[in-house]
């Protein structure tokens, strides 16, 4: 009789050990996933990068030190790897690209000819897209996060090799200030 | 919106498309089965040579002609929805406002986790939209020429953020059966009345005896069945509108939520206000998909008991207010750490 209970705590044991497993499997997948969400929309942006400086390059030629941010800035979040540093190296990348589309708005003939206003609008959406992706990570992390942290979930969270995982914070106020570079509103 | 919350929306929103569609062809039933039995009370004094009606093959053809509504509500309401209002689809962005709206869609896709939905354009001065389809994962928007170039790029995106909601939440689903059903159930009150009309009934009645003996009974029947036949249109109307009233508030809230942006909704609401002209291209039909009515706004605009029943949406100042109160709230948050923060721009 005591053998079958044992027997039977063993088993529940057993179960919830493979339930909880895999719920944190499921979880820091989901936190991947949402990470390479961002990844796509940040490669984008830095495909975009180097075209809008070629486009504006002719016609901006003695603003070259705004122009040299840009691609540096450009250059740092392309190389830049972890959570943290991704978010700041793109948090600089934003804030040298707003700078780069207040001086376009000086320069009107620049701004009438199709591509530069097709460039900002793609700009302006994949920085919107990074900033969705990003609430996206950040609810799926914090979930991992605390589900991680809770007893007994806790007990296996070694076994699952799970870590917590970083949050994409905005750290500086002036990057909170300029987080959509639209200039174009009409 | 929490989790919780969005799933009880997506509950009520099934339950009250297996209802629709059960209510659909129990009403077909009742029209095909009633006129089989004032037929069959017609004819049952008939002496024994004349006709006898005791199969009721009314009712069996009416069933299976609801059934086939239904069914192709379900796989070719969307479809037939657009097609209505003969839009096009969005597959390769031209024009520079073609491929903001596509970028905008793209934008809300994420923020609300929904498939990203087919985007068309409805070829209509005025500013209007609508959402349309039976499942998140084949999901339609639609957008007049009218709301692309009226908007900011933010008010566009509120607007499309409120049709992901509807989409989101399952609204569509119910909405677009609905549309689909209306319409056949219309066409189906006016094809009966030509009929009688051109007394496809009574003639077939008049070769008969007089119906003295058929007693009260069959006459009941009858005239509760054309009643009810006559009005179906006018119910299913009312019907239609009162289901998506509230369903707005709703949407607007949750399109909110997916934007942060609520002042650029309600700016865009105000802006679809003010364009006065009807949506020509959107028929009644499909009046209750769309983000604002496409028809009387003057009705819209009003309260009261009338235009409680037959407007299809809310008054838009009202969800404007609501909108605007959403946008204090949230400044106010924000001027409330506005020590280690500054405001959003």
């Amino acid at each position: 009789m005591l053998g079958y209970i044992l027997l039977g705590l063993v088993a529940i044991g057993v179960v919830w050990l493979i339930a909880t497993y895999n719920t944190l499997i499921h979880l820091k997948n989901q936190v991947i996933n949402g990470w390479k969400q961002i990844d796509v929309q940040l490669k984008r942006r830095h495909d975009l990068v180097p075209n809008l400086v070629n486009t504006v390059k002719g016609a901006m030629d003695f603003e070259r030190e705004t122009m040299e941010a840009v691609i540096a800035a450009r250059n740092s979040a392309v190389n830049a790897s972890g959570v943290k540093q991704t978010a700041q190296a793109e948090g600089m990348l934003t804030q040298a690209l707003g700078k780069l589309f207040a001086l376009v708005e000086a320069y009107p003939d620049l701004k009438a000819t199709g591509n530069i206003a097709q460039l900002q609008e793609e700009l302006t959406s994949t920085e919107n897209k990074i900033g969705f992706s990003r609430q996206h990570y950040n609810d799926v992390a914090t979930h991992y996060n605390t589900k991680q942290a809770m007893f007994p979930t806790n007990l296996i969270a070694g076994i699952a090799k799970a870590s917590p995982a970083e949050l994409w914070e905005i750290e500086d106020d002036s990057e909170r200030a300029v987080p959509i570079v639209d200039l174009s509103s009409k | 919106m929490s989790s919780q919350n969005l799933f009880a929306q997506q509950q009520s929103n099934r339950r009250r498309s297996a209802l629709l569609v059960a209510g659909f062809l129990i009403f077909f039933a009742w029209i095909g089965f009633g006129g089989d039995l004032s037929y069959y009370l017609l004819t049952r004094d008939a002496p024994p040579g004349s006709y006898h009606h005791t199969i009721p093959f009314m009712g069996i053809a009416t069933v299976a002609f609801a059934a086939v509504i239904a069914w192709s509500a379900w796989k070719r309401g969307a479809r037939r929805v657009l097609w209505a209002t003969g839009a096009w689809k969005v597959v390769e962005a031209t024009t520079p406002e073609q491929r903001r709206l596509v970028n905008v869609v793209e934008e809300m896709s994420i923020a609300s986790g929904v498939p990203q939905p087919t985007v068309w354009i409805v070829p209509d001065p005025d500013p209007n939209a609508f959402a349309t389809g039976v499942d998140p994962r084949e999901a339609h928007i639609a957008v007049t020429e009218g709301m692309l170039a009226t908007l900011s790029r933010d008010e566009l995106q509120g607007v499309v953020a409120h049709e992901m909601a509807h989409i989101q939440n399952l609204d569509i689903r119910l909405m677009t059966l609905l549309a689909a059903m209306v319409g056949a159930v219309a066409l189906l009150s006016d094809g009966l009345r030509n009929f009688m009309r051109f007394g496809g009934f009574g003639g077939r009645r008049g070769g008969g005896s007089s119906k003295g003996g058929s007693g009260p009974a069959g006459f009941i029947v009858l005239i509760v069945w054309l009643v009810t036949l006559l009005l179906a249109p006018l119910l299913s109307r009312i019907m239609a509108m009162a289901v998506s009233r509230n369903r707005e508030y709703l949407a607007d809230a949750t399109a909110a939520q997916f934007t942060r942006n609520p002042a650029a909704l309600a700016s865009a609401l105000e802006r679809l206000d003010a364009a006065s002209s009807a949506t020509r291209s959107i028929s009644r039909g499909a009046a209750h998909l769309c983000i604002v009515d496409p028809g009387e706004r003057r009705l819209a605009a009003r309260d009261g008991a009338v235009a409680d029943l037959f407007a299809s949406h809310p008054p838009i100042r009202h969800r404007v207010v609501r909108l605007r109160g959403m946008a204090f709230q949230q400044t106010k948050r924000d001027a409330a750490v506005a020590s280690t923060e500054s405001p959003p721009a």
